[in-house]
């Protein structure tokens, strides 16, 4: 099964979510043909084919996302590829779905793992209710795209290269008009965060977040936040993470006093280890937590930050 | 200013997730619906906002059947004018964006909304979908909405930096948070919703590109592991020796 996969770059380097889209593509087939879009450095896109990609074709021009439809369509057309993958993230978002309806080909969003075809039945594994359930999705066309979720088949590196082809298809002109880009507040943008340290109403005003934001960077974190605490502007709008926020996947997520309501563990119960700190045992994140500490936040995080701090410090 | 919303029904996040029939059907015992709230609070209540400071039509549209009048009732109360209903079972994305787009094709909106995503199957798709079907431009996620003649401005949120974007009408916007806050129905918008119409029609012969075969638990959590909050160092070891994230 031929695979194509979307690999997003900015400012010379592939974002990791392209890489990991590599290493699943890989894994659900062959040959794999990496379509590069945005500026990346020669060495950044030769690299593709230590993670599985065995052809490159690569789009220098900056496209919006309805023209990485086009793009993808082309693409699709050139390598007569029978499955396309996507990262599930806000780029792939904007695409995936409308190359699913330009080629009739199914879409299965949020995918878990790689597909399995047994029987000729082409399934793969997605999350539905916001991770309190797992759902097995066959795809009945006969080309099909996946958007596979962040982290769900990890890097993997071994030996390969890939042969390189610069692509620049037509594609339409764009009825879109970017009047200006704002960079968010914050140095380690959200969505895309290893790491995140969140606060919640437990913190008592927004006076208090001072110590959230040293030890975001103390470990070099993103900070999020519960949704009161947005709605009473005591943080941005964008930190606010849940159900009607910002869904993360990080590698570690630190909660501190929030009481882990589930519209607010919809949007992290993903994340990878998840550490609580909250002054009542009985609060309700224990339950999703990894490690917990009973304990008064004004107490603990000034601890945690010297702790992190002697770590750090060990390191070098 | 004419503006179709996509309203879908969602089970309300505290339900409990249970299946039936061998774990191939959600099991809708006891379950309370509610609409998607992506749908109502962002799509619907910006979309009454644009009509109350430029005049026009907020039409909602719901691919399901008949139960789900309940839903499209609180959405009118809420302030739409009036409703659409294709009279089906969503049975995939494809199928859904397929009917809305049908429908849409034979009016005239400057707007189709939808939510960034259901909190039951969590695919960010239909929005997508319905654009690339009508052959209109598309831009998700939309935190922000103004409109100024023919013109859309919309804020997007996207890797890090917040993209301010303008596109001539018509297009598809799926709405995510920012965009504006819950409104809560009053007695006047409930009764009014009683009389709003809802128009039922019957669905295109469209066939679905993907089903759900079965559905797991996810595995469970180890437990927690507590520490003395004296002893921060004994986290930071954890984390870096046992968990491997640091
Ligand atoms: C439809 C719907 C959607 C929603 N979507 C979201 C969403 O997306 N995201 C979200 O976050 N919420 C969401 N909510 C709200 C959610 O239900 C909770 O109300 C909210 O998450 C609670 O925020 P919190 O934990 O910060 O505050 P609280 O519930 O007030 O909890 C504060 C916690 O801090 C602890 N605490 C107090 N003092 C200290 C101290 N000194 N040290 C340590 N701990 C302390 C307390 O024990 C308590 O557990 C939604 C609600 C609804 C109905
Ligand atoms: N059955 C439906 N009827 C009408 N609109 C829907 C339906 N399902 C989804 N939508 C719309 O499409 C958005 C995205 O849904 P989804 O792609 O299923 O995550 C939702 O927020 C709704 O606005």
């Amino acid at each position: 099964m031929s695979v194509l996969v979307f690999v997003e770059a900015s400012n010379g380097k592939i974002k990791k979510a392209g890489f990991e889209g590599v290493v699943y593509g890989k894994l659900s087939g062959s040959p794999v043909t990496a379509v590069v879009c945005g500026e990346a450095d020669a060495a950044e896109v030769a690299s593709l084919g230590e993670y599985g990609a065995n052809h490159v074709l690569h789009v220098k021009k900056n496209y919006d996302a309805g023209a990485l439809v086009d793009v993808m369509a082309a693409a699709a057309d050139k390598t007569g590829a029978s499955l396309i993958v996507f990262p599930f993230d806000n780029t792939g978002k904007a695409i995936a779905p409308r190359l699913s309806a330009r080629l009739k080909a199914g879409l299965v969003s949020g995918a878990l793992g790689v597909p399995t075809t047994t029987e000729g039945a082409f399934k793969v594994k997605k999350n539905v209710f916001s991770g309190k359930a797992i759902a097995e999705v066959e795809i009945k066309t006969d080309k099909k795209i996946v958007a596979f979720s962040p982290n769900s088949v990890g890097l993997q590196k071994s030996e390969g290269t890939a042969s390189i082809e610069e692509f620049s298809p037509t594609v339409k002109e764009s009825k879109i008009k970017l009047v200006e880009t704002k960079k968010l507040e914050g140095d380690v943008p959200l969505p895309e965060a290893e790491l995140v340290v969140s606060a919640g109403r437990g913190l008592k005003g927004p006076e208090n977040w001072g110590m959230i934001e040293e030890l975001a960077k103390v470990i070099g974190a993103a900070t999020a936040c519960s949704r009161p605490v947005a709605d009473a502007h005591w943080r941005p709008h964008h930190e606010h993470v849940g159900q009607t926020g910002v869904a993360i996947r990080p590698n570690l997520y630190i909660a501190i006093g929030i009481s882990g309501a589930i519209q607010h563990l919809a949007g992290v119960n993903q994340s990878k280890v998840i550490v609580v700190v909250n002054n009542d045992p009985e609060a309700p994140f224990f339950k999703a937590a990894d490690y917990g500490v009973v304990g008064d936040a004004f107490q603990v995080v000034p601890r945690m930050i010297e702790a992190f701090k002697k770590f750090k410090a060990s390191q070098h | 200013m004419n503006i179709l919303v996509c309203i879908s029904k969602v089970p309300d996040t505290t339900s409990k997730i249970a299946f039936t029939d061998n774990n191939t059907k959600f099991d809708t015992t006891n379950v309370q619906f509610i609409v998607n709230p992506s749908d109502e609070w962002y799509a619907l209540v910006r979309a009454l906002e644009l009509k109350e400071t430029l005049g026009g039509n907020v039409t909602i549209i719901t691919v399901g059947p008949t139960e789900d009048d309940a839903i499209i009732r609180k959405a009118l109360a809420i302030g739409a004018d009036d409703a659409v209903r294709i009279n089906a079972h969503p049975q995939d994305s494809y199928y859904v964006a397929a009917q809305i787009a049908e429908y849409a094709k034979t009016k005239n909106f400057d707007l189709i909304l939808t939510g960034k995503e259901t909190i039951d199957y969590n695919n960010a798709e239909v929005g997508g979908m319905i654009a690339e079907l009508m052959g209109w431009e598309y831009i998700t996620p939309a935190n922000k909405l103004d409109v100024n003649g023919r013109i859309a401005r919309v804020e997007s949120e996207v890797g890090g930096e917040t993209r301010v974007l303008e596109c001539e009408m018509p297009l598809v916007i799926s709405a995510a948070k920012g965009m504006a806050d819950q409104r809560i129905p009053n007695m006047r918008g409930i009764m009014a919703a009683r009389t709003k119409p809802i128009h039922v029609v019957e669905p295109a012969p469209i066939d679905s590109q993907v089903a759900i075969t079965h559905f797991e638990m996810p595995p469970a959590k180890a437990g927690v592991k507590l520490i003395d909050p004296e002893n921060m160092d004994e986290l930071v070891r954890l984390l870096h020796n046992e968990a491997k994230v640091i």
